[in-house]
């Protein structure tokens, strides 16, 4: 029997305490399939935020580190500074990336650091029970924000691919979604194309990974999944923004 | 005759469908009767003989649950 | 080299830090340290080692987490208010056990204070001053080349401790000149030396051993405590092997100055107007205010009967100063706080009111 699909060996043998559903898995899966793919498991260093995935260490078989809330882009870059031939990646969501750690993510745009950052946006905050995030969407509601998100209160939802986009140290930026398997193939070469440039040395890799929570949203996985698509990808367009010419 | 065939690590499931509503041929389903380790109905193989071999249920399994082989190359 | 050079404190402290084989400094601009960022990125690329000015202090300290965890020699350096910014990565640093240097340039505070020296993070450095269970361990220099010799020491004590070392440095030491000897310079780790050097650093498992996980969340409570308990004996070590202090004038001493860093220097000269009026004084200088040389107060000898603190602060480590003395003696505290500072002839004429009421 010939192999189509084999969980990698970049995923540790640990069961993964997400809930039931969390694209946290999917996520996790295809940057260990790439490294994997790559031959890089044994060179990589990463950085797991405070979030759900705080604990991403039990289950990538890479060396890493916690950062303290939104630090990992600059954790990151300290360790880059010691290895610059190893390909380092941090691993962020909506709290740590959109909100704490907003100065640490445009700075390491900014100087170009040359490793990846995974962003997992998923619209609230999950680790800490289902408050409002920078990307929570007008109308939906988070214990924070109980009769759903009002532009008065908190402003409309924070678009970080744009964002960083802007950011001329920033060459690779594209946000994808887990929202399909065709999706999941296309996340997955956008998460391969970021490995290449940092491997180019050529600046800064930004992936947006839209991604679901349906014990916060209060949805059913399957739910969830709908609602990303009919709710979250219009506001947040799949797109590539930027592009090196080199890994095309 | 089944083109692909899956290989399940039921205890790593839990229940959550996302490879149900992913499967082009509908064949997947949660076990009614059976209950994993950790207390959910795990997935289960409806008719093994219309399995393509797409993958399309590994690629959106979030745990690690499905391996997908080609039969009879 | 034995060759005096006149060097300012603040370059003369990131030359020590090179020559002691730092090569990763990570800083933010403050006063009055900037001299030490802006010595780094010139001369850290010229040793292959890397500069960043970072985007804040908070963000400093977060990258010499990265980079320590790595396996780099690495040093940051701020003053007070940029201090109590870095002390969440402080206290990170500690939790997770990595080796950092990091200077204290104090300026006056509370708050964003005055740019002028002070010595008012006694407590900030002392006790704590991030979250949690954890000491930093503490140098008071009090001459530009106790600075560089404390320095050089403290990338050693780092790493043999596996803890942030902390340098409490007056920004009177930063900014003046005074003739020092360079420390010799000592060659760095190369990446590949790390591993062995260094085998609980992140560095790629290489598919040769297991991968390292360095985490300083806890999910299940009783195992953080276990790794406290675990941890903790490097503490009581440190508070057996790595007090120090100078004690001048103990044995014929009615009177004890203690005393730390550039206030020393002034109480000394104190010391001498006093002597002159026939007043016989000693002082117990600490050279490091963590672990705190308790044992030096057992020095001190039956004539004495006064002991006064004199700190740029309202009083900080006069408390460590009575918790060493047991309640023996009587503890007073001549200060000046907001970034003033202190001269011997008030040091003596405040000493004098002291005992005239006694």
């Amino acid at each position: 029997m010939k192999p189509v699909f084999e969980y990698t060996k970049g995923m540790r043998e640990m069961e993964l305490h997400y809930c039931p559903g969390c694209t946290h898995g999917i996520a996790h899966r295809l940057i260990m399939e790439v490294l994997e793919e790559r031959g890089d498991l044994g060179n990589c260093i990463a950085v797991s935020p405070v979030g759900c995935s705080i604990v991403a260490h039990h289950y990538l078989d890479v060396d890493m580190i916690e950062a303290a809330h939104g630090r990992a882009p600059a954790t990151a870059s300290g360790i880059k500074r010691v290895h610059p031939d190893s390909p380092v990646f941090t691993y962020q969501g909506d709290g740590d990336l959109a909100s704490i750690g907003t100065a640490e993510i445009v700075h390491a745009a900014h100087r170009g650091e040359k490793f990846c950052t995974f962003f997992i946006n998923n619209a609230i905050y999950g680790m800490t029970g289902g408050q409002m995030a920078p990307t929570t969407l007008i109308g939906q509601k988070s214990t924070t924000c109980v009769e759903g998100r009002t532009v008065a209160q908190a402003g409309m939802p924070l678009r970080m691919a744009e964002l960083i986009a802007t950011i001329d140290g920033a060459v690779f930026v594209e946000r994808v979604s887990l929202s399909s398997p065709a999706e999941i193939r296309k996340a997955k070469k956008a998460i391969q194309r970021a490995f290449e440039v940092q491997e180019k040395k050529l600046g800064f890799a930004f992936i947006e990974i839209l991604s679901t929570c349906p014990t916060n949203w209060g949805l059913n996985p399957v739910d969830s999944i709908e609602w990303l698509k009919e709710n979250m990808i219009p506001y947040y367009p799949l797109k590539q923004f930027k592009c090196p010419e080199e890994v095309k | 005759m089944a083109k692909g065939k899956l290989i399940l690590r039921t205890d790593r499931c839990k229940g959550c469908e996302l490879c149900v509503a992913a499967c082009p041929k509908k064949i997947l389903k949660l076990d009614e009767v059976l209950v994993n380790q950790k207390g959910y109905h795990p997935i289960s193989i409806t008719n093994e003989d219309e399995c393509i071999g797409c993958a399309n249920c590994a690629l959106m399994c979030p745990d690690g649950v499905i391996n997908v082989y080609r039969v009879g190359e | 080299m034995t060759e005096k050079k006149l060097m300012k404190g603040n370059e003369a402290f990131a030359k020590a830090a090179l020559n002691a084989g730092c090569r990763y400094y990570f800083g933010y601009p403050i006063t009055p340290q900037n001299e030490i960022p802006e010595y780094m990125s010139r001369e850290l690329a010229k040793v292959g080692g890397a500069f960043i000015q970072a985007e804040s202090e908070l963000a400093a300290v977060n990258m010499a987490y990265g980079a320590a965890a790595a396996g780099g020699r690495v040093m940051i350096s701020s003053s007070s208010p940029g201090i109590a910014l870095m002390q969440e990565g402080i206290s990170l640093l500690a939790s997770v056990q990595l080796p950092v240097v990091i200077l204290n340039i104090m300026r006056g505070g509370p708050g964003i204070g005055s740019i002028q020296p002070g010595q008012a993070d006694y407590n900030q450095v002392t006790r704590g001053g991030g979250n949690g269970d954890y000491h930093c361990i503490v140098y008071a220099p009090s001459s530009i080349q106790e600075t560089m010799d404390m320095i050089t020491k403290a990338f050693e004590v780092a790493e043999e401790y596996r803890n942030p070392v902390i340098i409490a440095a007056d920004g009177m030491l930063g900014q003046m000149m005074e003739p020092v000897i360079i420390p010799e310079a000592k060659p760095a780790l190369t990446e590949e030396e790390i591993p062995a050097a260094k085998p609980w650093a992140l560095t790629g498992h290489k598919n040769k051993r297991e991968r390292i996980a360095i985490n300083s969340v806890w999910l299940e409570q009783e195992l953080l405590e276990d790794y406290i308990n675990g941890y903790w004996p490097k503490y009581i070590k440190a508070e057996k092997e790595l007090a120090e202090y100078e004690a001048v004038n103990l044995e014929d001493a009615e009177t004890v100055f203690v005393a730390f860093g550039s206030t020393a220097r002034v109480v000394l000269e104190a010391m001498d107007i006093l002597a002159k009026e026939g007043i016989k004084t000693g002082l117990i200088r600490p050279k490091t205010l963590w672990p705190f040389p308790n044992e030096a107060f057992s020095k001190i000898g039956p004539k004495t009967k006064q002991i006064i603190s004199v700190e740029l602060s309202q009083g900080q480590m006069i408390h460590d100063v009575k918790y060493a003395l047991e309640g023996r003696l009587p503890v007073a505290l001549i200060n000046r706080v907001g970034g003033m500072l202190i001269d011997p002839v008030e040091v003596a004429e405040r000493t004098k009111k002291i005992l005239e009421v006694k």
